[in-house]
């Protein structure tokens, strides 16, 4: 069976042209580019065009480029950083629909006797920057907020949040791993300070990522005992992977247009016809700025992990909100801050479209989700209940 | 992804006797939508009132609720209501070739669904389950979804479970805010007969050498390890009587915040050894 993937947001495939790149830097061109010999010298050189087409993405400055691991590491190493720099500063701000990466670092914290503030959100996802601004103070070490949310695909304001925070004197980090690549960013017309991006959600490989630092930003590395990355990150450069991260970046600003073009309006073609041939749905985040890429829709009295089990059946890979798929017994995080309905949040499905999704995908999807739907409500008791009102 | 049997994905895609009997002799519904699963289960009696002759269910709920609900349906069918109430949540799931342990709940589930639905046909209260959030007798440990401590101990008893994760796994009590864990606890000893472990009482009278020895382990065993955590060290330079020399290393050194630490360190000796300890910082 072939897939029909549209889990972007929780991983890409790589692309070819980013496979092609990397692909002599394991077995023929596996030199250290720290090494005095022409032989290292010339991944240096490769690492350097990485930094510089990274950059080029961003908008900012090769110097500013720092890799990493995952976006994972450049989040703990964004926050970490700020606290080193401010240790006299006992106060930190996100929001309580982080990806985890941000939000248990911060929650943590508390337990070291930090202040720790999360912004609420609104019934579709979004911030409100007056509560950024009356809880920002001169104690605020940092505010990290996303710039996108992954299972919902919504937009934080995140020019406006940092330039409230730079006011304050405190350091601003998004984590943009879910916006780089999707929507335009231009680092050199930009209030933020540091900002991670990962590999793997952008058609590079898995174990990728990078931390943007702003030129003159106080910063304290994580990972201390090499002189990699300036100082900002030891540990030998994993070659074959940045190189792929900047191809990735290259080829990501080739296809902007086409994310804010053709993606997004396989997005709303979907978004459109599921809700035109199922009863109670309801578009999470639908009513605020948006992904071009991303589809969070709840579907009443149904239980996503089932949802998902049936589409696997049909080849379709999507992912839920739900409880029952994580393991863990309440609805996502995300959903729950949103204030998403327990009748909806249970049966809320993820679709995350790439450039490589295909109108036929985006069919397949119209035509096998909403028997899906009726069955299981069929078999569900509050399903039926619902479907004899009507 | 989930590690589902063969049996629970055919139970999954298949399942066996979905929906309702106009007539049933005994209607039981357990969970709720906020509960993220539930389980309305009908039976049907034979003439004499004696026998299963069909059972039917609506569910609610992730593939293994859907799964367990059709097995326990086709369990049922032929059996005395007393061989009924006799089925074990454990033999629904080997009934399924077993499930994962986070999702032995839904098991739970189709249990429960049966005692309520027999009960409600002989008359007799509804065993309580707090499953269906109603208040009823014994205490509501987990508040999050509504079960009393009689519940969870006879989940406990028959599953012979050690372990909070596990009550979690089998009953969902704990898996939301976490706040009934330590009742959690109490009641697994309580119910396996486990002495409470005693917690690790200091010494009262110590000797100079026992109290330097003491001292060393519990920086070493409790207070580095949460340096190292966030990059830092320290390193004990000299024991005076109460008074404890150390010199802060790697990222502690010179940090700002190291006399919050020194309290940090200072609180814990006086925790562990001695009241009247005194944690001194030097540069060594």
């Amino acid at each position: 069976m072939k897939e029909i993937y549209l889990d972007n947001n929780a991983t890409t495939k790589v692309d070819d042209r980013v496979f092609e790149e990397m692909r002599p830097y394991f077995c023929e061109l596996y030199g250290n580019p720290s090494s005095m010999h022409f032989f290292g010298g010339q991944v240096q050189k490769k690492v350097d065009e990485a930094r510089g087409r990274v950059a080029a993405l961003l908008g900012a400055m090769p110097d500013e480029i720092v890799f990493t691991a995952c976006g994972t590491e450049s989040d703990n190493a964004a926050i970490r950083s700020a606290l080193e720099v401010f240790p006299e500063k006992r106060h930190v701000i996100t929001s309580r629909v982080e990806h985890p990466a941000v939000l248990t670092q911060c929650r943590n914290l508390t337990k070291r006797g930090y202040r720790v503030t999360e912004l609420n959100v609104d019934g579709d996802g979004q911030l409100d920057l007056k509560e950024l601004a009356a809880a920002v103070d001169d104690d605020t070490a940092i505010v990290s907020l996303m710039y996108a949310n992954n299972e919902t695909g919504v937009v934080f304001p995140i020019e406006e949040a940092a330039r409230i925070v730079k006011e304050k004197g405190a350091l601003f980090h998004t984590d943009a791993v879910q916006a780089v690549g999707k929507i335009p960013l231009n680092m050199a017309q930009s209030g933020i300070d540091m900002l991670s991006l990962s590999g793997h959600k952008l058609h590079a490989p898995k174990g990728v990522g990078v931390l943007y630092v702003r030129r003159g930003t106080p910063f304290r590395p994580m990972l201390v005992g090499g002189h990699q990355e300036r100082g900002r990150r030891a540990g030998t450069e994993n070659t074959a992977s940045i190189i792929a991260m900047g191809k990735a970046c290259e080829v990501a600003q080739l296809h902007m247009d086409e994310e804010s073009g053709r993606v997004r309006e396989l997005r709303d073609r979907l978004q459109r016809e599921l809700t035109a041939l199922i009863p109670n749905t309801r578009i999470n985040g639908g009513g605020t700025q948006r992904l071009p890429n991303t589809l969070s829709i709840a579907m009443e009295f149904v239980e996503g992990e089932g949802i998902l089990l049936l589409l696997s059946e049909k080849g379709i890979c999507a992912s839920s909100g739900s409880a029952c798929t994580s393991g863990s017994l309440e609805p996502s995080h995300v959903l729950r801050a949103m204030g998403v309905p327990f009748t909806c949040a249970h049966g809320s499905i993820r679709f995350s479209l790439s450039r490589f999704t295909t109108d036929a995908e985006i069919d397949a999807v119209i035509k096998e989700l909403p028997p899906i739907i009726s069955r299981l409500r069929e078999m569900s008791p509050f399903g039926r209940e619902f479907l004899a009102k009507k | 992804m989930w590690d589902y049997t063969d049996k629970v994905k055919e139970h999954f895609l298949n399942p066996r006797n979905v929906g309702e009997i106009a007539d049933a002799d005994a209607v039981g519904e357990v969970g709720s939508l906020a509960c993220g699963d539930a389980l309305k289960l009908f039976i049907k009696l034979d003439e004499k009132k004696e026998r299963i002759v069909d059972a039917k269910f609506q569910t609610f709920g992730c593939g293994s609720a859907i799964a367990s609900s059709s097995a326990l349906t086709e369990m049922v069918k032929g059996k005395t209501l007393d061989e009924a109430l006799g089925v074990t949540n454990q033999e629904i799931a080997d009934f399924l070739g077993g499930l994962p342990e986070e999702k032995m709940h839904c098991s739970v589930m189709g249990q429960e669904a049966l005692e309520v639905a027999i009960a409600k046909y002989r008359g007799v209260e509804a065993p309580k389950h707090g499953h269906d959030h109603v208040e009823t007798e014994g205490e509501i440990v987990c508040k999050c979804f509504g079960l009393t401590d009689l519940f969870l101990k006879k989940v406990i008893a028959s599953n012979k479970l050690h372990t909070a994760e596990q009550v979690t796994h089998f009953t969902k009590a704990g898996g939301a805010c976490g706040g009934c864990i330590p009742k959690i606890k109490e009641l697994i000893a309580e119910v396996m007969g486990e002495e409470k472990k005693v917690a690790r009482e200091r010494p009262t009278k110590l000797t100079n050498l026992k109290k330097m020895q003491l001292i060393q382990e519990t920086l070493e065993n409790e207070i580095r390890p949460q340096l190292w955590a966030d990059g830092g060290d320290l390193e004990l330079i000299d024991i005076d009587g109460p008074n404890v020399q150390v010199a802060f290393r790697k990222a502690c050194a010179g940090c700002a915040s190291s006399g919050y630490t020194a309290k940090f360190v200072e609180q814990k000796l006086r925790e562990m050894v001695s009241d009247d300890i005194v944690v001194q910082e030097v540069q060594g």
